[in-house]
């Protein structure tokens, strides 16, 4: 239900009795904390009254806290500059993104559905390519996709399963309706940052959570390693499984940790392992010992210098060979990035009626595929609305922001999209939801967007929590850390 | 028999096992400069300030680099050195970023409590100033680095699990406290033994001072009420089986760790190593040391300084090569 002038007065309603969030106003953006037109639920009624009996005073004390905690801790991205390496943390701000039961089991089934018609999809582009001939998919956009991967035709991989984590980035639009923005089938991070903001707020936070019936994000690991443990060759009983990182100087080396730290596994670097009678195995204090699953997080092409990148020092020379003869497994499979690519993003909803014969649960921000007819007409009439992108490998080159460009460039575009129109797609531009947020004048709204993590083996599982992450500096809609922008602990209650 | 259900092998990767190795053996030679810096700042009394100082780059083989940084050894520029100076591998700056990689490579196998702690002694090493090393704040800078390395020493004592990583974090914190003895020793030793000719007697103090570096002057008193005996103090230092900084008991700890991954862990290759340990400990005897004492003690600490590195090699070499 969008928000009109009706529910604007049942907003202030709710914000009268809440001191700490006195000055709210979430404007025509949907508040995941008010939710105007949405149910209410018990859980989220006591946690606003509870912080708003909280002075603002206490609210800064915590934060603050936190932020030394975060930095103790060493639950940080380092950047390196010329000769100086500093360790960032990622702002963690400490009001709670909430998620009501009816609105998880929505995002945990559609995910749990995109996941299932992304490994099928997968699966067909490798194999026989029906998709392909049917005509639901241009062939030349997936074959001649950067993510495409020669090596993997004709390659089966346990349960079917390619992508074994995926980090669905989700938006909310201002009517409230979830979307999603894009499939990270590759190497998704911030998992870590999941739990370990629960654990901040509950170090924090713990008399605000006190009685509320919030969902553990403790399981992960444990999940995690099940379904290493699946994928494994069957020829072994208690499979070793490793995580495999690029070391201590890579950005994201404290996830990698949490992860074998949450798995109890090794966390290995390329020059660890070895590839030794068609085997793989990592060098230990005993010798060689072997190795059967490998949580990899390093990019497709350093993997293997053999099958890829030659140049590559992080990964293991006869990797992909030995994979191949099933010696050992790989997650996420080699190839996976084929389709979470903007382009095939376009046909995700196709995709999904194409092999499961059902709506998707999640929509797609409204995509229009400027090849088709319909599509490149309404994009010509409402030009000025749209963002409009090429979907050619070189993405993000020649992207027009509708409302932002002048009469000039708007008419130059019209142009070039005439020219070539199914090298574009169009969308309208997003109002992503807000959700109330500590900033210097106070309890404020910001933009936020979910990534949830889905772990699959043989089933898919989704963690009930996501990374929330939130864009701190007023009116961006930019929640990258590396744009200033920070997370918060995601409560999805039972 | 097996401290440790054996439900499955759980291996450990060669490198974390050289990388344990490396975190212990930088966090003691923390506490052990900081040590030396307080006692030096403290007993350098003399007239000639300048040659007490000079003594703490002389024992950690220092001087080379540390006049062509400085032209004299003052408590500014030794504590300039060794507390500020990024670009001198031997300043706590220098131990404490390699003490802080190591725990990072190790970061998933050692307790959190132990990296929380690393990472913010790292950040308080990270941010000394001058201020620090003034004469108004030194003995509190060297004692807040002693305790920022002792409550290391203290949480991995309480937390770190038991398995082989343990094992290789102790071996190396007793070869660094076997090797910081002896060269302690080493460096002190033949200049504070009176030398007939001169006939000047025992320098009380200068004995003090060598104990109180090797943190052991409460325990020789009570052990040596009636004085100093340059052939005691070796004894002690080297062949003492009580004294937690002796070469003989670090030695001895070694030999037990080493066994142990032989025995619970099954690791092999380590005779090379065994029988070097075995041999050094056999010359770290009252009897053996007494006499060499009366002599010339330098050949023989420069054998057991070469000896313990090539044991660090050795064992490195068996396992992490």
């Amino acid at each position: 239900m969008p928000v009109g002038a009706a529910s604007q007065s049942q907003i202030q309603s709710l914000l009268q009795p809440h001191g700490t969030m006195q000055g709210y106003d979430p404007g025509a953006y949907f508040c995941e904390m008010l939710r105007p037109g949405q149910p209410t639920h018990p859980t989220l009624t006591l946690l606003m009254s509870r912080l708003a009996a909280l002075p603002i005073a206490s609210l800064r004390q915590r934060a603050a806290d936190a932020e030394t905690d975060l930095l103790e801790r060493g639950i940080t991205f380092t950047v390196y500059s010329d000769a100086t390496a500093i360790d960032r943390i990622l702002p963690f701000d400490l009001i709670p993104r909430v998620i009501t039961p009816a609105e998880w089991r929505q995002i945990e089934t559609g995910v749990t559905q995109r996941v299932r018609a992304l490994n099928m999809f997968l699966q067909d582009v490798y194999h026989e390519r029906k998709i392909l001939k049917d005509k639901i998919v241009p062939a030349e956009l997936v074959l001649k996709n950067a993510g495409y991967c020669e090596a993997m035709v004709g390659f089966k991989v346990p349960f079917d399963t390619y992508v074994h984590v995926c980090g669905t980035d989700i938006v909310r639009d201002e009517t409230g309706e979830f979307r999603v923005l894009e499939d990270n089938a590759r190497t998704p991070s911030g998992v870590a940052y999941v739990v370990e903001n629960r654990h901040m707020s509950l170090r924090v936070m713990s008399d605000l959570m006190t009685g509320l019936r919030v969902r553990s994000v403790d399981e992960y690991g444990l999940r995690l390693h099940n379904a290493m443990a699946e994928i494994a060759p069957t020829t072994v009983s208690d499979p070793q499984v490793v995580v495999l990182s690029p070391g201590i100087f890579n950005s994201a080396y404290f996830e990698h940790v949490f992860l074998a730290r949450e798995m109890g596994v090794p966390l290995v670097e390329g020059r660890d392992l070895t590839v030794e009678g068609g085997k793989v195995w990592m060098r230990t204090t005993a010798g060689l010992a072997a190795v059967h699953t490998i949580y990899r997080r390093i990019s497709d092409d350093f993997l293997d210098p053999d099958a890829f990148n030659p140049e590559s020092t992080l990964g293991v020379a006869g990797l992909i060979e030995a994979w191949r003869k099933g010696a050992v497994a790989i997650a996420n499979a080699v190839g996976t990035g084929v389709a979470d690519d903007k382009a095939i993003y376009a046909y995700m909803p196709r995709i999904i009626r194409y092999y499961l014969s059902e709506e998707p649960i999640l929509k797609n921000v409204d995509t229009r595929i400027c090849g088709e007819a319909d599509a490149l007409a309404y994009t010509l009439d409402h030009l000025a609305e749209l963002v409009v992108k090429p979907v050619a490998e070189s993405g993000g080159y020649g992207l027009l922001i509708g409302p932002h460009a002048s009469k000039q460039e708007l008419e130059n575009f019209r142009v070039l999209l005439k020219a070539d129109p199914s090298n574009y797609i169009s969308q309208p531009t997003l109002k992503l939801s807000v959700s109330p947020t500590l900033c210097d004048e106070g309890v404020r709204p910001r933009h936020v967007d979910l990534r949830p993590f889905a772990v699959t083996g043989k089933d898919t599982w989704v963690l009930p929590g996501g990374l929330t992450r939130v864009a701190l500096k007023a009116g961006t809609l930019v929640v990258n850390s590396s744009q200033g922008g920070g997370s918060k602990d995601t409560w999805v209650l039972a | 028999m097996n401290a440790i259900p054996k439900r499955h092998v759980v291996h450990l990767i060669a490198r974390h096992a050289e990388s344990t190795l490396w975190l212990a053996r930088y966090v003691e030679r923390i506490e052990n400069l900081a040590r030396i810096l307080d006692v030096t700042n403290t007993f350098a009394r003399d007239a000639d300030d300048t040659r007490n100082w000079l003594s703490v780059p002389r024992i950690n083989g220092d001087l080379e680099e540390f006049n062509k940084r400085h032209e004299v050894a003052t408590q500014r520029s030794v504590g300039s050195f060794y507390l500020l100076d990024t670009t001198n591998t031997t300043s706590v700056q220098s131990f404490i970023i390699a003490a802080r990689e190591n725990a990072r490579m190790l970061r998933a196998l050692i307790s959190t409590e132990m990296w929380l702690q690393l990472n913010v002694f790292y950040g308080w090493i990270r941010a000394l100033d001058a201020e620090h090393t003034s004469p108004e704040h030194f003995t509190a800078t060297c004692n807040m680095l002693k305790d920022g390395a002792q409550l290391h020493t203290g949480i991995t004592e309480g937390t770190f699990y038991r398995d082989q990583a343990w094992h290789f974090y102790m071996i190396g914190r007793y070869l660094e406290r076997a090797d910081q003895t002896t060269r302690l020793l080493d460096t002190r030793f033949h200049s504070l033994v009176p030398q007939p000719e001169v006939g000047d007697g025992i320098d009380a103090g200068q004995w003090n001072a060598l104990l109180r570096a090797a943190a052991g002057y409460h325990a020789y008193r009570r052990e040596h009420p009636d004085g100093y005996n340059p052939q005691e103090v070796a004894c002690f230092l080297l062949a003492n089986r009580a004294f937690p900084r002796s070469v003989g008991l670090n030695l001895g700890r070694i030999e037990r760790h080493l066994s142990q991954l032989r025995t619970t862990y099954g690791l092999r290759g380590m005779s090379g190593a065994l029988e070097r340990l075995d041999q050094l400990t056999g010359t770290m005897t009252y009897q053996n040391v007494t006499e060499l004492a009366s002599r010339d003690l330098s050949p023989f600490l420069d054998y057991v300084q070469r000896e313990i590195g090539a044991l660090h090699q050795d064992i490195v070499e068996t396992f992490a090569g």
